[in-house]
């Protein structure tokens, strides 16, 4: 899951990192207000899940009140990579003399959580990594014993040279490995630490993941989830315990598996058809899983044909059958549907529907082309 | 023979009165599998299905049983100290279906089980089987046929679609293992092929990856320098957009690493077999046989 910029910042400062204070506002009238409050120039900033606020003009600064109440009324409302900006976060400026970027991220291949630190702050640090890797100093951290005192003094002695800078880096990597581990987070991240034109170290923008796996330990944590930031059908999914993204095509699926409903887009896409969704029902049996699925797919214009893909294991094939008929009979389909289910309880599933008006197919790829052809607006092979 | 487990392994179930561990126990026992105990801390002398006896600890069980194997259905915030018990008390495969472990938990498991010399599996794994001998885990038995392809994948049901698949067309298989959907777990690709290189009885592998990571290109490497036995690959998330975590926790593309394309490419690159759909795995490997 992630979280707000303004909310990372207020983790961070919980552990002692020094932030410049600021304060959110969602109005260009409570913007002047709180550039008035923090006085001199301050930082009007996008809060939105995207990279490339600055870019998109999501970042800017104001030298006057007025100034940040005119630059407020125009971030509010724009949309950055398709996301609409509600909220800004309004900032002390700092006087910036260099740049650096520290990052936590849990790393695959070490199976451990790595510190990346470099002096070339402020970029985006994949185009780094790539370009200049010797510019990148990687320390894997052995979560058992945690950031020791002579790692987190050479992770800044890579950024600086000046013994008290070094001091303060150290003092923040610990803070931000603190607060990477209290928060069950995936990645932590300061880009920039700044350090200003009278020496002070700061964290000017901050970035949090936190692992969906912990948010049942984590109740404060889950609690700043911004639902405006995602798609309704996303939101209305997850409360129904379903994994569903919303893709551009039109084909749309159900699938009990991961896997499998990766493989089932993919076939849609090797069939000439655009998948409309990724959907998981997981793995247990449960009919409403199925009415919920139909009806958030349904709620989508764009989707011309419904595909099911169904290997029952753990999953009831029957089960699944039998949502069909129950979320169908409430609200009549305007739609095709193509049923492809196979395993447990085959037999009485393919009963099921038969006995109520469907047919369903035990083969996938039978399945899948059948579904192609019918959002193609063609005939059912 | 057979990779990690075959009709010699013994089986404690660790969350063996749960729902879950209920009912896959009844089917391991059904399959064949020697399902000797079971724990269940403060159940302890019970009997599970009036049979297999229930102990509070691993430490007990191992002790009273010999157990050699275990496998674990606890809730996902006990689930890193169940695997931690096991490996403490001597269990030397351990198998995590549980589904949601928080990953920091698995940086501290990781090295834990590794220094005591245990082989992890998963965890948000379906578990394993060999066909005809044993099963740990969660995979429907009667998909799967003895025979000698060797079956590894990160997915759940995509695993069963294939290796149904296979025994339709009439190959059967040595061990079916599922690696789990996690980004960090105790068992990669690497380490079954390379169980499957040395497995007398496995004659080809089928390998199902999925985006996110680098454990299909480093496998795709070790499969170039170090196999001599044919691997037909697939990956699946190919239509995956950037930055989702595609319901596996592992699952994501993350900036531009971890890709299908980029997937799909090693293993062009290590000479293996690319199968686009689930179905190209059968006439790949007869090819490849």
């Amino acid at each position: 899951m992630n979280i707000h910029e303004y909310q990372a910042k207020d983790l961070l400062r919980a552990e002692g990192v020094p932030i410049p204070p600021g304060e959110t506002a969602t109005t260009p009238e409570q913007v002047e207000a709180i550039a008035k409050k923090i006085g001199g120039m301050v930082v009007v900033k996008a809060q939105v899940h995207t990279g490339g606020r600055g870019k998109a003009g999501g970042v800017k600064l104001a030298k006057t009140p007025a100034e940040a109440r005119e630059i407020a009324s125009r971030i509010l409302g724009m949309k950055i990579n398709g996301l609409t900006v509600y909220t800004v976060l309004v900032t002390a400026a700092a006087d910036i003399a260099s740049e650096a970027y520290v990052g936590i991220i849990l790393d695959r291949a070490t199976k451990k959580p790595v510190f990346m630190v470099s002096p070339a702050g402020g970029i985006d640090i994949e185009e780094v990594a790539a370009k200049t890797p010797d510019k990148i100093l990687k320390l894997p951290i052995d979560t058992r014993y945690g950031l020791q005192p002579y790692q987190a003094s050479e992770l800044g002695f890579f950024l600086f040279d000046d013994v008290k800078k070094v001091r303060a880096a150290a003092k923040i990597m610990t803070q931000l490995y603190q607060a990477f581990m209290k928060n069950d987070a995936s990645l932590a991240e300061i880009n920039p630490l700044v350090v200003t034109t009278s020496g002070e170290v700061l964290a000017l923008d901050a970035k949090i993941s936190v692992d969906d796996n912990a948010l049942d330990r984590h109740p404060e944590l889950a609690a700043l989830r911004d639902e405006t930031a995602e798609a309704p059908s996303e939101v209305q999914a997850r409360n129904a315990n379903l994994t569903f993204i919303k893709l551009d095509g039109d084909v749309g699926c159900v699938v009990n598996g991961a896997g499998l409903a990766m493989a089932t887009m993919d076939l849609v896409k090797y069939y000439g058809g655009e998948p409309a969704n990724f959907l998981d029902i997981g793995g247990s049996s449960n009919p409403e899983k199925v009415v919920n699925a139909l009806r958030i797919i349904t709620a989508d214009p764009s989707v011309k044909v419904i595909l099911f893909n169904i290997f029952g294991g753990i999953t009831r094939t029957d089960d699944v059958a039998n949502g069909i008929v129950t979320a169908t009979k409430a609200n009549p389909l305007k739609i095709p549907i193509v049923i492809r289910l196979t395993g447990t309880n085959e037999e009485i599933a393919m009963k099921i529907l038969q006995e109520n008006g469907f047919s369903a197919s035990s083969d996938m790829d039978q399945a899948v082309e059948k579904a192609v052809a019918l959002a193609k607006g063609g005939k059912a092979a | 023979m057979s990779i990690f487990i075959d009709r010699h392994t013994t089986l404690i179930v660790q969350g063996i009165t749960g729902r879950d561990g209920g009912f896959h126990t009844k089917q391991m026992i059904e399959y064949g599998t020697r399902v000797v105990g079971g724990v269940t801390p403060g159940k302890g002398g019970q009997k599970f299905e009036n049979a297999v006896p229930v102990f509070n600890t691993v430490h007990q069980a191992v002790e009273q049983t010999g157990a050699n194997t275990s496998v674990i259905y606890v809730p996902p915030m006990y689930a890193a100290d169940a695997i931690m018990e096991a490996a403490d008390a001597g269990i030397k495969f351990i198998v995590a279906i549980t589904e949601g472990v928080p990953v920091l938990d698995m940086t501290r498991v990781y090295p834990f089980v590794k220094e005591k010399g245990a082989r992890l599996l998963g965890p948000n794994c379906p578990g394993l089987i060999t066909p005809g001998e044993s099963k740990v885990g969660i995979i429907p038995g009667r998909i799967c046929t003895p025979g000698n392809i060797g079956v590894v994948s990160r997915s759940g049901t995509l695993t069963y679609e294939v290796v149904y698949q296979l025994t339709r067309a009439g190959m059967g298989q040595s061990t079916c293992v599922g690696i789990g959907g996690d980004p960090i777990n105790g068992t990669n690709f690497i380490d079954c092929l390379a169980a499957f290189e040395t497995d007398p009885n496995t004659k080809a592998v089928a390998m199902m990856g999925e985006i996110g990571g680098t454990d299909e290109q480093d496998a795709a490497t070790f499969v170039k320098e170090r196999m001599t036995k044919p691997v037909v690959g697939f990956i699946a998330g190919q239509t995956a957009p950037p930055g989702r975590r595609m319901g596996h926790a592992g699952a994501i593309i993350s900036g531009s690493s971890g890709t299908a394309a980029e997937k799909i490419e090693s293993f062009r690159a290590a000479g293996m077999g690319v199968a686009k759909r689930p179905i190209d795995f059968v006439e790949l490997l007869k090819e490849r046989m």
